[in-house]
């Protein structure tokens, strides 16, 4: 028995990051999703500048004032995930449902917008002289609606999760002691938002 | 089984079979050294009743050394390598003047378009041939590799040469045959159905000869 | 603090035991045992398939103006009036190939072994997350599904290589192929989600989860191998979903990413497949050299020669592994001046192989050497290792690689690292960790008697490919006699499909020892090798929980034969060299 007590006063300090494990896992996680945008975008960016000739200036097709405004959208909303994660660990239940429903507000708009933009693309796009632009209208299509079409599904999750989110902090979830689930799902938020705007930048604008 | 390359009858072929020989000997002498230690460390250093191993953590020195030597082997080989590859395929080193013809792989046999009397291709009395490759022996041959379907690979033991065809692209690789004989181009990539048997004669003929033949074919194309 | 919340976690863990059924214990289970276990028969029953497709494989090379006996059971799409055709012959170079690689050995050595150990050797109850954990295996089941059913669908499987160039594995109406290839493409992207959460949890549980005392230089060679392996995982696995995506699209909804005719590009295929693919190699070598490492200290009862040299070695392989790419497209018609850029990386990355080999002689060196059956395999691990990365020279010589591309050399080469290597290592690890997954002992002579058939037989087939290379026999052919300079080479390729047929059956004989003693093998003990690592401090099999305490860790982790411990020649992690009695620092066992 003195042993054991030996063994506990000398016990060595804990090893691991000062950092919750489900934070380390969200950020193991964006590395992939890091790696899996960038085997997209690598692509685009290898054949644009390969079969440049084929390809129109971005404003020809798509349709960038519309876009712009969905980005501000979509970064409006990464703000409120801001807000909704400090009011969380403010303990403040009224400032965590307002900010998390804005958020899950805003998202679902940038997924309405961005669909409305496919449909007008698809049904009234030019392009080449053809009427509609659609994933097989070359390969501007192919690779515009690839990497905006993933990013969207990734937007959807993010929305998903934020939705139930969004529930339980009208049951009360959330608080100082609770708040790890926001700050993870803020992580992927923030990701998915940065994401787009380097898409926003690369697709639309160069 | 004769483990031996085929015989080599290219200019490129004399430093490849080279670096192949030199390659051999360096890792023979690193399998004999390694595999022999296996073998006598498992004899010398067998379990016995009462013996106790030699507590050790490593040697710095010995890590050292062994990164060394290696290290420096594979950099002197990779530098040889280089220079090697570089009067292969780099463009300074493709023959001006050559014969060029265009071989044009498809599903699966190989379509070779010879130049005309006039000497040029992409001229009106070019002519193609299905799956007969000619060449003149001790001169340089130009072969611009195109693909009309999918990935095929121009590859021809004797002559030590392999290339990728890839459509959407025009490969240019080149050789001078050192010998004459009869011989196979090897589809060298997995494209269908009928890869195992996507093979074409080669004839290298000597000079004068080929250009005889390259007449009399021209002749005939033209009629 | 992270170590707290796991700690509560593990307490719930220990306490929810009790109320499981049989269902929630060993089908939907989240404990990190049990999920290895899973994914153990899942991965030797596709170890099976994959043989077998070699097999069939193996016999039209040798004899292919023969009628396959017994080939009347396979649908005519397969085998007509007998004969193997050629259009199954390319469906079983390429599924052989792929299931190998990705139901086989990579789900055999991480998902089987990451599962295991790692929460045992750095003192963890389970993975930072046991339900995530637990996803990863059942997602290999509709991919597994998805693959063997891709072979009875009209046009068959995928037949475009493991490779899957463009544009012939994107042009169904040039493959031949049209559903098989999009299962293949679908079961690729749920194996490779598995596979990128089972990293997200690996790497996780290693970084937040160890013990009090495990540092990050005392964990186990078989820790770091498997921490690295899943960040090069997480890395690369989904740069191959991109890329498996896109040739989809190609194929069904008409994109032409890779397809020439609209402005694709068949190369960026290349180079997106083999920015994966070279990474995915060492996937597949560095848990085995993880496992040789610890097999062969505890054989030799010394600790590894070189342990920090060992750590920067797997790390140099592992950066380095993502630089080479290039070198499997040296003839591909990509710009000669990158290729000499890869060749540099490529004979690089030979010297940390290099020096990994040379400390695992200077392991067995001066050592007490027990030949038990791992340590067998691991010793052949490092003799077959070292064949097939000296055969690498040759390839990595971008002149010599002219020749040899696409030949028999290369496939040499690949089965000399992939068997000799990765299989070696895992038939060892399974002997090894046998008694602690399943509380008993594999028989012993049968092992041994495994050994020796698999080393020779697996010599007798893969060697003579050199030979094959060097001739110029080129790879994926159906029917080799129909060539002039392969004139000759029948008599080879009927021996190498003998022995090949000598080294399937020895397969059995493993199978037999495996699932024999699952019933009738003797009990185990807590560690029956003497082994330092705490896995072996805990009871074989470990309760769920793993630990009643958490144990604190005092020592490196192959401390073997320690000068201050005379009266045994091992010292466990978690033991203060002060205590000379082992009662006092081995967990009992409880009674179940």
């Amino acid at each position: 028995m003195a042993h054991a007590a030996a063994a506990i006063v000398d016990r060595p300090p804990e090893r691991g990051l000062d950092v919750y494990t489900q934070k380390v896992g969200m950020w193991v996680f964006l590395c992939s999703e890091v790696m899996f945008f960038a085997g997209l975008i690598g692509s685009y960016i290898v054949l644009r500048f390969g079969a440049s000739d084929t390809w129109g200036a971005p404003g020809e097709v798509l349709n960038v004032p519309v876009t712009a405004i969905n980005t501000f959208v979509l970064i409006c909303s990464s703000v409120t995930m801001v807000k909704a994660f400090a009011a969380a660990e403010a303990d403040d239940q009224k400032g965590t449902r307002r900010y998390l429903l804005f958020t899950t507000l805003l998202g679902a708009l940038f997924l309405g917008v961005q669909g409305f933009e496919y449909t007008e693309l698809v049904l009234h796009g030019e392009w080449q002289g053809s009427h509609g632009f659609t994933p097989t209208a070359g390969l501007y299509g192919a690779t515009f609606f690839t990497m905006t079409g993933f990013h969207g599904f990734h937007v959807f999750l993010g929305v998903v999760c934020l939705a139930w989110a969004t529930t339980k902090a009208f049951r009360g979830h959330w608080g100082k002691d609770h708040y790890h689930g926001i700050e993870v799902l803020g992580l992927y938020w923030h990701f998915v938002d940065l994401v787009w705007i380097i898409l926003f930048t690369i697709v639309y604008l160069i | 089984m004769d483990w031996s390359l085929p015989p080599n009858l290219s200019t490129q072929g004399v430093p490849i079979d080279t670096l192949f020989w030199i390659i051999l000997v360096l890792t023979g002498i690193a399998f004999v050294l390694v595999e022999a230690g296996i073998v006598w460390f498992m004899i010398k250093y067998r379990g016995r009743e009462g013996r106790r191993a030699h507590y050790t953590h490593g040697s710095t020195r010995m890590e050292i050394i062994w990164t060394a030597i290696p290290a420096l082997v594979l950099a002197a080989l990779g530098v040889y390598s280089g220079t090697v590859w570089a009067s292969i395929k780099s463009e300074r080193s493709y023959p001006e003047d050559a014969l060029t013809l265009k071989v044009v792989a498809k599903q699966f046999e190989w379509n070779v378009t010879y130049p005309g009397a006039d000497g040029e291709l992409e001229t009106g009395d070019d002519f193609t041939v299905r799956n007969q490759l000619h060449v003149p022996a001790n001169e340089p041959v130009v072969v611009r590799l195109e693909s009309e379907d999918v990935i095929h690979s121009f590859f021809i033991p004797e002559l030590r040469v392999k290339q990728d065809a890839v459509p959407g692209m025009t490969i240019p690789v080149w050789f001078e045959a050192t010998g004459t004989g009869e011989f196979e181009i090897a589809c060298a990539e997995l494209c269908g159905l009928g890869h195992y048997r996507m093979s074409a004669n080669v004839t290298i003929h000597e000079g004068a000869d080929f250009r005889s033949w390259h007449a009399s074919q021209g002749q005939e194309a033209g009629q | 603090m992270a170590t707290i919340v796991a700690e509560a976690t593990g307490q719930a863990i220990l306490h929810e035991e009790h109320r499981q059924s049989f269902l929630r214990k060993y089908i939907f289970s989240t404990d990190h045992k049990v999920i290895a276990i899973q994914f153990l028969f899942t991965t030797l029953f596709f170890l099976m398939i994959g043989g077998l497709l070699a097999m069939l494989m193996r016999y039209q090379i040798a004899w292919p103006d023969q009628p396959l006996p017994g080939g009347g059971i396979l649908p005519e799409t397969m085998v007509a009036s007998g004969y193997i055709l050629p259009e199954f012959y390319n469906s079983l170079v390429t599924m052989h190939g792929s299931i190998m690689v990705f139901f086989a050995i990579m789900p055999m050595l991480v998902g089987v072994y990451a599962n295991y150990l790692i929460p045992l050797q750095i003192g963890a109850r389970d993975m930072a997350f046991p339900r995530l954990n637990m996803l990863s295996f059942w997602l290999m089941v509709p991919a597994g599904l998805l693959t063997l059913a891709s072979f009875f669908v009209i046009g068959g499987a995928a037949a475009a290589g493991w490779t899957l160039y463009a544009p012939l594995s994107g042009r169904p109406d040039l493959s031949g192929v049209h559903l098989g290839q999009q299962m293949w493409l679908v079961s690729l992207v749920i194996i490779g989600l598995s596979s990128i959460l089972g990293s997200v949890n690996y790497i996780t549980t290693v970084i937040n989860m160890r013990a009090p005392g495990m540092t990050w230089f005392r964990l186990p060679l078989t820790v770091w191998a498997l921490f690295i392996t899943a960040i090069l995982g997480l890395l690369a696995m989904p740069v191959l979903s991109a890329a498996g995506i896109m040739l989809l699209f190609d194929q069904t909804i008409g994109t032409s990413f890779f397809l020439p005719e609209a402005g694709g590009q068949p190369l960026l295929w290349q180079h997106l497949f083999w920015f994966f693919g070279h990474p995915e190699v060492y996937i597949l070598i560095l848990p085995a050299m993880g496992f040789t490492s610890e097999i062969i200290a505890a054989g030799s009862r010394k600790p590894i020669f070189g342990y920090k040299a060992m750590v920067w070695a797997i790390a140099a392989i592992a950066f380095l592994g993502f630089i080479v790419w290039g070198h499997h497209m040296f003839q591909s018609g990509m710009n000669p001046t990158l290729g000499l850029s890869f060749t540099i990386s490529t004979l690089l990355i030979a010297v940390p192989s290099a020096i990994k080999t040379f400390n695992w002689m200077g392991t067995m060196w001066r050592g007490n050497l027990q030949f038990h059956t791992p340590m067998l395999f691991a010793i052949g691990f490092v003799a077959m290792f070292a064949i097939g990365g000296l055969s690498g020279i040759f390839m990595a010589s971008t002149p010599v690689d002219i020749y040899i591309h696409d030949t028999y050399f290369i496939v040499a080469h690949i089965h000399y690292v992939l068997f000799g290597g990765s299989l070696f290592a895992l038939f060892g690890a399974i002997y090894y960790w046998y008694p602690k997954m399943f509380g008993r002992m594999m028989n012993e002579t049968l092992g041994k008697i495994h050994f020796v058939l698999t080393l020779v037989f697996f010599n007798l087939v893969f060697f003579p490919m050199h030979g094959l290379g060097m001739v110029g026999m080129m790879r994926r052919i159906y029917d080799p006699t129909g060539y002039q300079h392969l004139q000759g080479i029948q008599d080879t390729n009927q021996l190498i499909t003998w022995a090949a047929f000598g080294l399937y059956a020895s397969g059995f004989l493993f199978a037999f020892n495996f699932f024999w003693s699952l019933w009738r093998g003797r009990k185990a003990e807590a560690n029956p090798w003497d082994a330092t690592t705490l896995e072996w401090q805990t009871p074989s099999p470990p309760k769920h929980g793993n630990w009643k305490e958490i144990p604190v860790v005092y020592h490196g982790p192959h401390e073997f034969s320690h000068p201050d411990v005379p009266d045994k020649d091992w010292l466990a992690q978690n033991e203060r060299p002060d205590i000379t009695s082992p009662a006092e620092s081995v967990m009992q066992p409880e009674p179940r």
